[in-house]
Protein backbone atom coordinates (compact mmCIF):
# COMPACT_ATOMS: atom_id res chain seq x y z
CA UNK A 1 0.00 0.00 0.00
CA UNK A 2 1.47 3.29 -1.05
CA UNK A 3 0.72 6.52 -2.80
CA UNK A 4 2.46 5.19 -5.88
CA UNK A 5 0.39 2.02 -6.09
CA UNK A 6 -2.80 3.97 -5.38
CA UNK A 7 -2.11 6.27 -8.32
CA UNK A 8 -0.98 3.46 -10.64
CA UNK A 9 -4.05 1.35 -9.84
CA UNK A 10 -6.59 4.14 -9.35
CA UNK A 11 -7.57 2.44 -6.09
CA UNK A 12 -7.95 5.13 -3.41
CA UNK A 13 -8.21 2.47 -0.70
CA UNK A 14 -4.47 2.02 -1.11
CA UNK A 15 -3.75 5.61 -0.06
CA UNK A 16 -2.24 5.98 3.41
CA UNK A 17 -4.42 7.70 5.98
CA UNK A 18 -4.73 8.64 9.62
CA UNK A 19 -4.93 5.01 10.74
CA UNK A 20 -1.38 4.52 9.52
CA UNK A 21 0.88 5.66 12.35
CA UNK A 22 3.38 7.26 9.97
CA UNK A 23 0.64 9.22 8.17
CA UNK A 24 -1.68 10.15 11.00
CA UNK A 25 -1.13 13.88 10.50
CA UNK A 26 -1.23 13.66 6.71
CA UNK A 27 -4.43 11.86 5.95
CA UNK A 28 -4.67 11.23 2.21
CA UNK A 29 -7.29 8.50 2.29
CA UNK A 30 -9.74 10.70 4.17
CA UNK A 31 -9.11 13.57 1.76
CA UNK A 32 -9.28 11.81 -1.59
CA UNK A 33 -12.57 9.94 -2.02
CA UNK A 34 -12.26 9.34 -5.70
CA UNK A 35 -9.17 8.71 -7.76
CA UNK A 36 -8.43 11.61 -10.10
CA UNK A 37 -8.10 10.44 -13.73
CA UNK A 38 -4.58 9.73 -14.96
CA UNK A 39 -2.76 12.80 -16.24
CA UNK A 40 -2.45 13.06 -20.01
CA UNK A 41 0.82 13.60 -21.80
CA UNK A 42 1.38 17.33 -21.84
CA UNK A 43 2.45 19.22 -24.92
CA UNK A 44 2.92 22.44 -22.98
CA UNK A 45 6.33 24.00 -23.00
CA UNK A 46 8.39 23.66 -19.82
CA UNK A 47 8.47 26.80 -17.71
CA UNK A 48 11.91 28.22 -16.91
CA UNK A 49 13.69 26.13 -14.27
CA UNK A 50 13.31 27.65 -10.76
CA UNK A 51 17.05 27.29 -10.11
CA UNK A 52 17.94 28.61 -13.56
CA UNK A 53 19.53 26.63 -16.39
CA UNK A 54 21.64 23.66 -15.26
CA UNK A 55 24.31 21.74 -17.24
CA UNK A 56 22.12 18.63 -17.08
CA UNK A 57 18.41 18.24 -16.56
CA UNK A 58 16.01 15.42 -15.75
CA UNK A 59 12.50 16.73 -16.17
CA UNK A 60 9.19 14.96 -15.64
CA UNK A 61 5.93 16.46 -16.82
CA UNK A 62 2.81 14.80 -15.49
CA UNK A 63 5.03 11.96 -14.33
CA UNK A 64 6.54 11.34 -17.77
CA UNK A 65 10.28 11.75 -18.24
CA UNK A 66 11.18 14.10 -21.09
CA UNK A 67 14.61 12.54 -21.55
CA UNK A 68 15.39 9.57 -19.36
CA UNK A 69 14.79 9.00 -15.69
CA UNK A 70 18.25 8.17 -14.41
CA UNK A 71 21.35 10.27 -14.09
CA UNK A 72 24.86 9.25 -13.24
CA UNK A 73 27.30 11.94 -12.19
CA UNK A 74 30.90 12.18 -13.38
CA UNK A 75 33.47 14.38 -11.69
CA UNK A 76 31.96 17.60 -10.32
CA UNK A 77 28.42 17.81 -11.64
CA UNK A 78 25.15 19.71 -11.25
CA UNK A 79 21.81 18.32 -12.35
CA UNK A 80 18.35 19.85 -12.29
CA UNK A 81 15.65 17.37 -11.30
CA UNK A 82 12.22 18.76 -12.11
CA UNK A 83 8.74 17.46 -11.44
CA UNK A 84 6.06 19.49 -13.17
CA UNK A 85 2.33 19.00 -12.69
CA UNK A 86 0.72 20.43 -15.81
CA UNK A 87 -2.91 19.23 -15.83
CA UNK A 88 -5.87 20.23 -13.70
CA UNK A 89 -7.37 17.63 -11.37
CA UNK A 90 -5.45 14.60 -12.61
CA UNK A 91 -2.96 12.20 -11.08
CA UNK A 92 0.50 10.98 -12.00
CA UNK A 93 3.59 9.30 -10.63
CA UNK A 94 7.26 9.74 -11.49
CA UNK A 95 10.27 7.61 -10.66
CA UNK A 96 13.87 8.75 -10.91
CA UNK A 97 17.27 7.42 -9.97
CA UNK A 98 20.42 9.41 -9.30
CA UNK A 99 23.81 7.75 -8.92
CA UNK A 100 27.00 9.35 -7.67
CA UNK A 101 29.96 7.03 -8.33
CA UNK A 102 33.07 6.84 -6.15
CA UNK A 103 34.95 10.11 -6.01
CA UNK A 104 32.27 12.14 -7.82
CA UNK A 105 30.50 15.20 -6.39
CA UNK A 106 26.98 16.08 -7.41
CA UNK A 107 24.59 18.93 -6.68
CA UNK A 108 20.94 18.11 -7.32
CA UNK A 109 18.66 21.11 -7.82
CA UNK A 110 15.26 19.52 -7.41
CA UNK A 111 12.01 21.35 -7.94
CA UNK A 112 8.31 20.63 -7.64
CA UNK A 113 6.47 22.92 -10.03
CA UNK A 114 2.95 23.34 -11.24
CA UNK A 115 1.19 24.77 -14.27
CA UNK A 116 -2.24 23.67 -13.04
CA UNK A 117 -3.99 22.94 -9.75
CA UNK A 118 -5.89 20.20 -7.96
CA UNK A 119 -3.53 17.41 -8.98
CA UNK A 120 -2.42 14.33 -7.09
CA UNK A 121 1.26 13.69 -7.73
CA UNK A 122 3.92 11.42 -6.38
CA UNK A 123 7.61 11.36 -7.15
CA UNK A 124 9.91 8.60 -6.00
CA UNK A 125 13.60 9.25 -6.21
CA UNK A 126 16.42 6.92 -5.32
CA UNK A 127 19.83 8.38 -4.56
CA UNK A 128 22.85 6.10 -4.55
CA UNK A 129 26.04 7.56 -3.12
CA UNK A 130 29.18 5.43 -3.59
CA UNK A 131 32.15 5.32 -1.19
CA UNK A 132 33.91 8.67 -1.08
CA UNK A 133 31.19 10.30 -3.22
CA UNK A 134 29.31 13.42 -2.20
CA UNK A 135 25.80 14.63 -2.98
CA UNK A 136 24.05 17.85 -2.04
CA UNK A 137 20.32 17.90 -2.71
CA UNK A 138 18.42 21.17 -2.62
CA UNK A 139 14.67 20.88 -3.05
CA UNK A 140 12.32 23.74 -3.76
CA UNK A 141 8.62 22.85 -3.56
CA UNK A 142 6.30 25.34 -5.15
CA UNK A 143 3.05 23.43 -5.25
CA UNK A 144 -0.45 24.68 -5.95
CA UNK A 145 -2.60 25.50 -2.91
CA UNK A 146 -5.10 22.85 -4.13
CA UNK A 147 -2.51 20.25 -5.12
CA UNK A 148 -1.71 17.04 -3.28
CA UNK A 149 1.93 16.22 -3.63
CA UNK A 150 4.11 13.46 -2.24
CA UNK A 151 7.86 13.16 -2.63
CA UNK A 152 9.51 9.96 -1.45
CA UNK A 153 13.29 9.85 -1.48
CA UNK A 154 15.39 6.90 -0.50
CA UNK A 155 19.09 7.36 0.00
CA UNK A 156 21.61 4.56 -0.05
CA UNK A 157 24.84 5.91 1.33
CA UNK A 158 28.22 4.19 1.39
CA UNK A 159 30.99 4.41 3.98
CA UNK A 160 33.06 7.55 3.51
CA UNK A 161 30.26 9.11 1.45
CA UNK A 162 28.41 12.31 2.11
CA UNK A 163 24.76 13.25 1.66
CA UNK A 164 23.39 16.70 2.46
CA UNK A 165 19.92 17.98 1.75
CA UNK A 166 17.80 21.07 2.27
CA UNK A 167 14.06 20.88 1.65
CA UNK A 168 12.35 24.21 1.17
CA UNK A 169 8.59 24.27 0.84
CA UNK A 170 5.51 26.46 0.94
CA UNK A 171 3.25 23.41 1.28
CA UNK A 172 0.17 22.38 -0.67
CA UNK A 173 -3.35 21.26 0.16
CA UNK A 174 -1.59 18.17 1.47
CA UNK A 175 2.09 17.68 0.97
CA UNK A 176 4.46 15.04 2.22
CA UNK A 177 8.23 15.20 1.76
CA UNK A 178 9.75 11.99 2.94
CA UNK A 179 13.40 11.00 3.13
CA UNK A 180 14.55 7.54 4.13
CA UNK A 181 18.24 7.06 4.51
CA UNK A 182 20.35 4.03 5.22
CA UNK A 183 23.46 5.19 7.03
CA UNK A 184 26.37 2.75 6.89
CA UNK A 185 28.61 4.67 9.29
CA UNK A 186 32.27 4.35 8.34
CA UNK A 187 32.72 8.12 8.59
CA UNK A 188 29.89 8.76 6.18
CA UNK A 189 28.27 12.14 6.88
CA UNK A 190 24.67 13.20 6.58
CA UNK A 191 23.01 16.59 6.84
CA UNK A 192 19.21 16.69 6.60
CA UNK A 193 17.71 20.16 6.73
CA UNK A 194 14.32 21.62 6.01
CA UNK A 195 12.41 24.89 5.89
CA UNK A 196 8.64 25.16 5.69
CA UNK A 197 6.80 28.45 5.28
CA UNK A 198 3.07 27.89 5.31
CA UNK A 199 0.13 30.24 4.96
CA UNK A 200 -3.55 29.99 4.09
CA UNK A 201 -4.77 26.44 4.57
CA UNK A 202 -1.57 24.85 3.36
CA UNK A 203 -0.06 21.74 4.83
CA UNK A 204 3.45 20.33 4.70
CA UNK A 205 4.78 17.17 6.28
CA UNK A 206 8.54 16.69 6.50
CA UNK A 207 9.26 13.12 7.48
CA UNK A 208 12.71 11.62 7.74
CA UNK A 209 13.94 8.22 8.80
CA UNK A 210 17.67 7.64 9.25
CA UNK A 211 18.96 4.22 10.18
CA UNK A 212 22.51 4.02 11.42
CA UNK A 213 23.79 0.50 10.86
CA UNK A 214 27.58 0.85 11.20
CA UNK A 215 30.12 2.46 13.51
CA UNK A 216 31.32 6.06 13.13
CA UNK A 217 28.36 7.65 11.41
CA UNK A 218 27.42 11.33 11.62
CA UNK A 219 23.96 12.83 11.12
CA UNK A 220 23.10 16.50 11.65
CA UNK A 221 19.51 17.53 11.15
CA UNK A 222 17.93 20.97 11.40
CA UNK A 223 14.40 21.87 10.34
CA UNK A 224 12.67 25.19 10.88
CA UNK A 225 9.13 26.18 10.10
CA UNK A 226 6.91 29.23 10.07
CA UNK A 227 3.15 28.77 9.98
CA UNK A 228 0.42 31.38 9.85
CA UNK A 229 -3.31 31.62 9.07
CA UNK A 230 -4.80 28.11 9.28
CA UNK A 231 -1.74 26.31 7.98
CA UNK A 232 -0.37 23.12 9.45
CA UNK A 233 3.21 21.95 9.62
CA UNK A 234 4.22 18.40 10.43
CA UNK A 235 7.68 17.23 11.35
CA UNK A 236 8.44 13.59 11.96
CA UNK A 237 12.08 12.80 12.43
CA UNK A 238 13.26 9.37 13.37
CA UNK A 239 16.83 8.33 13.92
CA UNK A 240 17.52 4.68 14.62
CA UNK A 241 20.92 3.60 15.87
CA UNK A 242 21.17 -0.15 15.43
CA UNK A 243 22.93 -2.44 17.83
CA UNK A 244 26.68 -2.19 17.26
CA UNK A 245 26.51 1.17 15.46
CA UNK A 246 28.82 2.63 18.07
CA UNK A 247 30.34 6.09 17.99
CA UNK A 248 27.33 7.35 16.07
CA UNK A 249 26.94 11.12 16.35
CA UNK A 250 23.36 12.15 15.58
CA UNK A 251 21.75 15.51 16.30
CA UNK A 252 18.24 16.52 15.42
CA UNK A 253 16.65 19.93 15.80
CA UNK A 254 13.17 21.10 14.86
CA UNK A 255 11.99 24.60 15.66
CA UNK A 256 8.79 26.28 14.54
CA UNK A 257 7.18 29.67 14.83
CA UNK A 258 3.41 29.82 14.99
CA UNK A 259 2.25 33.26 13.90
CA UNK A 260 -1.50 32.89 14.33
CA UNK A 261 -3.94 31.26 16.73
CA UNK A 262 -5.37 28.89 14.17
CA UNK A 263 -2.11 27.63 12.74
CA UNK A 264 -0.77 24.30 13.95
CA UNK A 265 2.47 22.40 14.17
CA UNK A 266 2.72 18.70 14.98
CA UNK A 267 6.16 17.35 15.74
CA UNK A 268 7.42 13.91 16.54
CA UNK A 269 11.17 13.66 17.00
CA UNK A 270 12.25 10.14 17.81
CA UNK A 271 15.60 8.66 18.70
CA UNK A 272 15.72 4.88 18.90
CA UNK A 273 19.08 3.83 20.20
CA UNK A 274 20.18 0.23 20.47
CA UNK A 275 23.94 0.87 20.60
CA UNK A 276 25.86 1.72 23.78
CA UNK A 277 28.49 4.24 22.83
CA UNK A 278 26.72 7.06 20.98
CA UNK A 279 26.30 10.84 21.09
CA UNK A 280 22.71 11.61 20.20
CA UNK A 281 20.53 14.59 21.00
CA UNK A 282 17.34 16.20 19.83
CA UNK A 283 15.74 19.57 20.45
CA UNK A 284 12.24 20.63 19.55
CA UNK A 285 10.62 24.02 20.14
CA UNK A 286 7.35 25.50 18.95
CA UNK A 287 6.44 29.05 19.86
CA UNK A 288 5.79 32.63 18.88
CA UNK A 289 8.22 35.39 17.97
CA UNK A 290 10.14 36.70 20.94
CA UNK A 291 8.28 39.79 22.22
CA UNK A 292 11.42 41.26 23.69
CA UNK A 293 13.34 41.04 20.43
CA UNK A 294 10.36 42.53 18.63
CA UNK A 295 10.22 45.49 21.02
CA UNK A 296 13.98 45.94 20.76
CA UNK A 297 13.78 46.21 16.97
CA UNK A 298 10.82 48.60 17.16
CA UNK A 299 12.57 50.77 19.73
CA UNK A 300 15.34 51.18 17.17
CA UNK A 301 12.83 52.47 14.66
CA UNK A 302 11.83 49.39 12.68
CA UNK A 303 8.03 49.30 12.16
CA UNK A 304 6.25 46.24 13.52
CA UNK A 305 5.55 44.41 10.26
CA UNK A 306 9.12 44.89 9.08
CA UNK A 307 10.50 43.86 12.46
CA UNK A 308 8.45 40.66 12.37
CA UNK A 309 9.67 39.86 8.86
CA UNK A 310 13.28 40.57 9.84
CA UNK A 311 13.14 38.31 12.88
CA UNK A 312 11.30 35.55 11.03
CA UNK A 313 13.78 35.66 8.17
CA UNK A 314 16.63 35.46 10.65
CA UNK A 315 14.94 32.48 12.29
CA UNK A 316 14.86 30.39 9.10
CA UNK A 317 18.07 31.99 7.82
CA UNK A 318 20.09 29.67 10.01
CA UNK A 319 18.97 26.73 7.86
CA UNK A 320 19.32 28.55 4.55
CA UNK A 321 22.92 29.50 5.38
CA UNK A 322 23.81 25.81 5.56
CA UNK A 323 23.17 25.33 1.84
CA UNK A 324 26.58 24.85 0.28
CA UNK A 325 25.82 25.57 -3.39
CA UNK A 326 26.17 29.33 -3.49
CA UNK A 327 23.77 30.20 -6.31
CA UNK A 328 21.10 27.91 -4.85
CA UNK A 329 21.59 29.46 -1.41
CA UNK A 330 21.07 32.95 -2.82
CA UNK A 331 18.01 31.82 -4.73
CA UNK A 332 16.49 30.15 -1.67
CA UNK A 333 17.25 33.20 0.46
CA UNK A 334 15.31 35.38 -1.98
CA UNK A 335 12.48 32.86 -2.22
CA UNK A 336 12.15 32.78 1.58
CA UNK A 337 12.28 36.59 1.92
CA UNK A 338 9.57 36.99 -0.70
CA UNK A 339 7.25 34.63 1.16
CA UNK A 340 7.82 36.18 4.57
CA UNK A 341 7.31 39.79 3.53
CA UNK A 342 3.59 39.54 2.95
CA UNK B 1 12.63 68.77 25.66
CA UNK B 2 11.04 65.99 27.79
CA UNK B 3 8.09 66.85 29.96
CA UNK B 4 6.43 64.20 32.10
CA UNK B 5 3.43 65.19 34.18
CA UNK B 6 1.66 63.14 36.80
CA UNK B 7 2.39 59.93 34.88
CA UNK B 8 0.63 56.83 36.10
CA UNK B 9 1.24 53.40 34.66
CA UNK B 10 0.38 49.82 35.47
CA UNK B 11 1.83 46.43 34.58
CA UNK B 12 -0.50 43.43 34.77
CA UNK B 13 -3.04 45.64 36.51
CA UNK B 14 -0.56 46.63 39.23
CA UNK B 15 0.11 50.34 39.47
CA UNK B 16 3.87 51.00 39.32
CA UNK B 17 4.14 54.70 38.43
CA UNK B 18 1.94 56.74 40.72
CA UNK B 19 2.03 60.31 39.50
CA UNK B 20 5.57 60.83 38.27
CA UNK B 21 6.57 64.32 37.13
CA UNK B 22 9.87 65.22 35.54
CA UNK B 23 11.29 67.80 33.16
CA UNK B 24 14.53 67.48 31.24
CA UNK B 25 15.41 70.68 29.34
CA UNK B 26 17.38 70.52 26.07
CA UNK B 27 21.11 69.96 26.55
CA UNK B 28 20.81 68.61 30.09
CA UNK B 29 21.65 65.23 31.56
CA UNK B 30 19.38 64.08 34.37
CA UNK B 31 19.88 61.04 36.53
CA UNK B 32 17.03 59.04 37.99
CA UNK B 33 18.13 56.98 40.95
CA UNK B 34 16.11 54.71 43.11
CA UNK B 35 15.90 51.43 44.94
CA UNK B 36 14.96 48.18 43.23
CA UNK B 37 11.28 48.03 42.44
CA UNK B 38 10.83 51.80 42.50
CA UNK B 39 9.68 51.84 38.87
CA UNK B 40 12.92 52.82 37.09
CA UNK B 41 12.65 50.29 34.28
CA UNK B 42 8.92 50.87 34.04
CA UNK B 43 9.61 54.55 33.40
CA UNK B 44 11.98 53.73 30.53
CA UNK B 45 9.51 51.26 29.00
CA UNK B 46 6.54 53.61 29.33
CA UNK B 47 8.49 56.40 27.64
CA UNK B 48 9.39 54.07 24.77
CA UNK B 49 5.99 52.41 24.41
CA UNK B 50 6.56 48.79 25.27
CA UNK B 51 3.48 46.53 25.12
CA UNK B 52 2.14 45.56 28.52
CA UNK B 53 3.00 48.89 30.14
CA UNK B 54 -0.35 50.54 30.37
CA UNK B 55 -0.55 54.28 30.92
CA UNK B 56 -3.47 54.99 33.24
CA UNK B 57 -3.03 58.74 33.65
CA UNK B 58 -0.85 61.77 33.11
CA UNK B 59 1.20 62.77 30.09
CA UNK B 60 4.64 62.63 28.52
CA UNK B 61 5.74 64.86 25.68
CA UNK B 62 8.89 65.51 23.70
CA UNK B 63 9.23 69.10 22.48
CA UNK B 64 5.49 69.48 22.92
CA UNK B 65 4.52 66.36 20.99
CA UNK B 66 2.53 63.69 22.87
CA UNK B 67 4.83 60.67 23.07
CA UNK B 68 2.27 58.30 24.53
CA UNK B 69 0.13 58.36 21.38
CA UNK B 70 2.98 57.09 19.22
CA UNK B 71 4.12 53.55 18.39
CA UNK B 72 7.59 52.56 19.63
CA UNK B 73 9.12 52.90 16.15
CA UNK B 74 7.50 56.32 15.67
CA UNK B 75 9.04 57.49 18.93
CA UNK B 76 12.41 56.18 17.74
CA UNK B 77 12.06 58.09 14.48
CA UNK B 78 11.44 61.26 16.51
CA UNK B 79 14.70 60.71 18.32
CA UNK B 80 13.89 58.69 21.43
CA UNK B 81 16.55 56.07 22.11
CA UNK B 82 16.57 53.57 24.95
CA UNK B 83 19.84 51.87 25.80
CA UNK B 84 18.68 48.53 27.21
CA UNK B 85 19.86 47.14 30.50
CA UNK B 86 20.04 43.75 28.82
CA UNK B 87 20.50 44.25 25.07
CA UNK B 88 18.89 41.49 23.03
CA UNK B 89 20.74 38.89 21.01
CA UNK B 90 19.33 38.50 17.52
CA UNK B 91 20.89 35.47 15.80
CA UNK B 92 20.85 35.56 12.02
CA UNK B 93 20.72 39.35 11.73
CA UNK B 94 24.23 40.80 11.37
CA UNK B 95 24.67 43.91 13.51
CA UNK B 96 25.38 46.02 10.41
CA UNK B 97 22.18 44.84 8.73
CA UNK B 98 20.15 45.56 11.84
CA UNK B 99 21.57 49.06 12.29
CA UNK B 100 21.18 49.97 8.61
CA UNK B 101 17.59 48.66 8.55
CA UNK B 102 16.77 50.70 11.66
CA UNK B 103 18.53 53.84 10.47
CA UNK B 104 16.78 53.74 7.11
CA UNK B 105 13.41 53.05 8.73
CA UNK B 106 13.90 56.11 10.94
CA UNK B 107 14.95 58.24 7.98
CA UNK B 108 12.01 57.03 5.93
CA UNK B 109 9.61 57.86 8.77
CA UNK B 110 11.06 61.38 8.85
CA UNK B 111 10.69 61.73 5.08
CA UNK B 112 14.44 61.59 4.46
CA UNK B 113 16.29 59.61 1.80
CA UNK B 114 17.90 56.30 2.70
CA UNK B 115 21.58 56.44 3.51
CA UNK B 116 23.78 55.05 0.72
CA UNK B 117 25.69 51.83 1.40
CA UNK B 118 29.16 53.45 1.16
CA UNK B 119 28.12 56.37 3.40
CA UNK B 120 26.68 53.93 5.92
CA UNK B 121 29.81 51.77 6.02
CA UNK B 122 32.03 54.82 6.40
CA UNK B 123 29.94 56.04 9.33
CA UNK B 124 29.91 52.60 10.95
CA UNK B 125 33.69 52.27 10.64
CA UNK B 126 34.24 55.70 12.13
CA UNK B 127 31.89 55.29 15.06
CA UNK B 128 32.96 51.75 15.92
CA UNK B 129 36.64 52.76 15.84
CA UNK B 130 35.88 55.56 18.32
CA UNK B 131 34.39 52.92 20.64
CA UNK B 132 37.40 50.65 20.11
CA UNK B 133 35.18 47.95 18.62
CA UNK B 134 36.41 45.29 16.22
CA UNK B 135 34.61 46.04 12.95
CA UNK B 136 34.43 42.31 12.17
CA UNK B 137 32.07 41.92 15.14
CA UNK B 138 29.53 44.04 13.30
CA UNK B 139 29.27 41.39 10.61
CA UNK B 140 28.13 38.75 13.07
CA UNK B 141 24.65 38.19 14.50
CA UNK B 142 23.65 41.17 16.66
CA UNK B 143 25.08 40.71 20.16
CA UNK B 144 25.35 36.94 19.67
CA UNK B 145 28.15 35.62 21.86
CA UNK B 146 29.09 39.15 22.98
CA UNK B 147 30.23 39.89 26.53
CA UNK B 148 28.22 42.29 28.70
CA UNK B 149 30.67 45.08 27.89
CA UNK B 150 30.53 44.41 24.16
CA UNK B 151 26.74 44.50 24.21
CA UNK B 152 26.72 47.88 25.94
CA UNK B 153 29.24 49.19 23.43
CA UNK B 154 26.92 48.01 20.67
CA UNK B 155 24.16 50.08 22.27
CA UNK B 156 26.36 53.15 22.36
CA UNK B 157 27.39 52.53 18.74
CA UNK B 158 23.73 52.54 17.71
CA UNK B 159 23.22 55.75 19.64
CA UNK B 160 26.12 57.32 17.81
CA UNK B 161 24.82 56.10 14.44
CA UNK B 162 21.20 57.22 14.94
CA UNK B 163 22.07 60.53 16.57
CA UNK B 164 18.88 60.62 18.66
CA UNK B 165 17.60 63.73 20.46
CA UNK B 166 16.58 62.11 23.69
CA UNK B 167 18.54 59.26 25.25
CA UNK B 168 17.44 56.97 28.04
CA UNK B 169 20.20 54.89 29.57
CA UNK B 170 18.71 52.08 31.62
CA UNK B 171 21.27 50.70 34.10
CA UNK B 172 23.99 51.10 31.50
CA UNK B 173 26.71 50.34 34.04
CA UNK B 174 25.36 46.92 35.03
CA UNK B 175 27.76 44.14 34.14
CA UNK B 176 30.60 46.46 33.14
CA UNK B 177 34.15 46.36 34.46
CA UNK B 178 36.01 49.63 34.98
CA UNK B 179 37.62 49.68 31.51
CA UNK B 180 34.35 48.98 29.72
CA UNK B 181 32.60 51.54 31.91
CA UNK B 182 35.14 54.17 30.91
CA UNK B 183 34.81 53.45 27.18
CA UNK B 184 31.02 53.40 27.35
CA UNK B 185 30.92 56.63 29.36
CA UNK B 186 33.26 58.37 26.96
CA UNK B 187 30.97 57.30 24.16
CA UNK B 188 27.97 58.75 25.95
CA UNK B 189 29.80 61.97 26.90
CA UNK B 190 30.83 62.46 23.27
CA UNK B 191 27.12 62.68 22.47
CA UNK B 192 26.40 65.47 24.95
CA UNK B 193 25.29 68.55 23.08
CA UNK B 194 23.02 71.58 23.54
CA UNK B 195 20.35 69.93 21.33
CA UNK B 196 20.36 66.58 23.08
CA UNK B 197 19.06 65.49 26.47
CA UNK B 198 19.68 62.36 28.46
CA UNK B 199 17.96 60.46 31.22
CA UNK B 200 20.41 58.22 33.06
CA UNK B 201 18.62 55.58 35.09
CA UNK B 202 20.78 53.89 37.66
CA UNK B 203 20.76 52.21 41.01
CA UNK B 204 24.35 53.09 41.87
CA UNK B 205 26.19 56.36 41.90
CA UNK B 206 29.26 54.80 40.22
CA UNK B 207 28.14 55.58 36.66
CA UNK B 208 27.60 59.23 37.58
CA UNK B 209 31.32 59.59 38.34
CA UNK B 210 31.79 59.15 34.61
CA UNK B 211 28.66 60.78 33.25
CA UNK B 212 28.14 63.85 35.39
CA UNK B 213 24.47 64.78 35.58
CA UNK B 214 23.08 68.31 35.75
CA UNK B 215 20.28 67.13 38.01
CA UNK B 216 19.58 64.04 40.11
CA UNK B 217 16.07 62.76 40.89
CA UNK B 218 15.15 60.13 43.42
CA UNK B 219 12.45 57.72 42.26
CA UNK B 220 10.73 55.80 45.04
CA UNK B 221 7.30 54.23 45.19
CA UNK B 222 6.50 55.27 41.63
CA UNK B 223 7.09 59.01 42.10
CA UNK B 224 9.98 61.47 42.11
CA UNK B 225 10.39 62.18 45.81
CA UNK B 226 13.47 64.41 45.77
CA UNK B 227 15.55 66.34 43.24
CA UNK B 228 18.89 68.09 43.52
CA UNK B 229 22.31 68.64 42.02
CA UNK B 230 25.02 66.00 41.48
CA UNK B 231 25.76 66.02 45.21
CA UNK B 232 22.46 64.24 45.82
CA UNK B 233 23.91 61.12 44.17
CA UNK B 234 26.79 61.08 46.65
CA UNK B 235 24.41 61.51 49.52
CA UNK B 236 22.38 58.51 48.31
CA UNK B 237 25.55 56.47 47.98
CA UNK B 238 26.45 57.27 51.63
CA UNK B 239 23.06 57.00 53.24
CA UNK B 240 21.12 54.63 51.02
CA UNK B 241 17.49 54.85 49.91
CA UNK B 242 15.85 54.00 53.24
CA UNK B 243 14.82 57.53 54.04
CA UNK B 244 13.11 57.92 50.64
CA UNK B 245 11.58 54.49 50.60
CA UNK B 246 9.86 55.39 53.86
CA UNK B 247 8.78 58.75 52.50
CA UNK B 248 7.21 57.02 49.51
Amino acid sequence: MSVLSAIRSGDVAQLPGKRDEDWRWTDLRGLIRQAPPPSPASEAELPPAPFGPAPAELAFVNGRPLAGSTYEAAGDAVVALRFVSASEGTSHAAEARIVVPAGARLTVLESYEHAAGGYLAVAQVEFVVAPGASLERIVLCDDDAEGVSVSEATVVLSPGGRFAQTLVTSGARRQRLETRLLHPGGHAEVRLDGVYLLGGKRHADLTTVVEHTGVDGVTAQLTKGVVRDQARGVFQGRIIVAEGADRTDARMGHHALILSDRAEVDAKPELEIYADDVACAHGNTVGALDDEALFYARQRGIPEAEARALLTEAFVGEVVERIEHEAARELVRGWVAERLRV
Amino acid sequence: MLKVQDLQAAVDGKEILKGLSLEVPAGEVHAVMGPNGAGKSTLSYVLTGRDGYEVTGGSASLDGEDLLALAPDERAARGVFLSFQYPLEIPGVPALTFIRTALNAQRKARGEDEISAPAFLKLAREKSAALKMDFEMLKRGLNVGFSGGEKKRMEILQMAMFSPRFLILDETDSGLDIDALRIVSEGVNALRSPERSMLVITHYQRLLDYITPDRVHVLAGGRIVASGGPELAHELEREGYDRYARAA
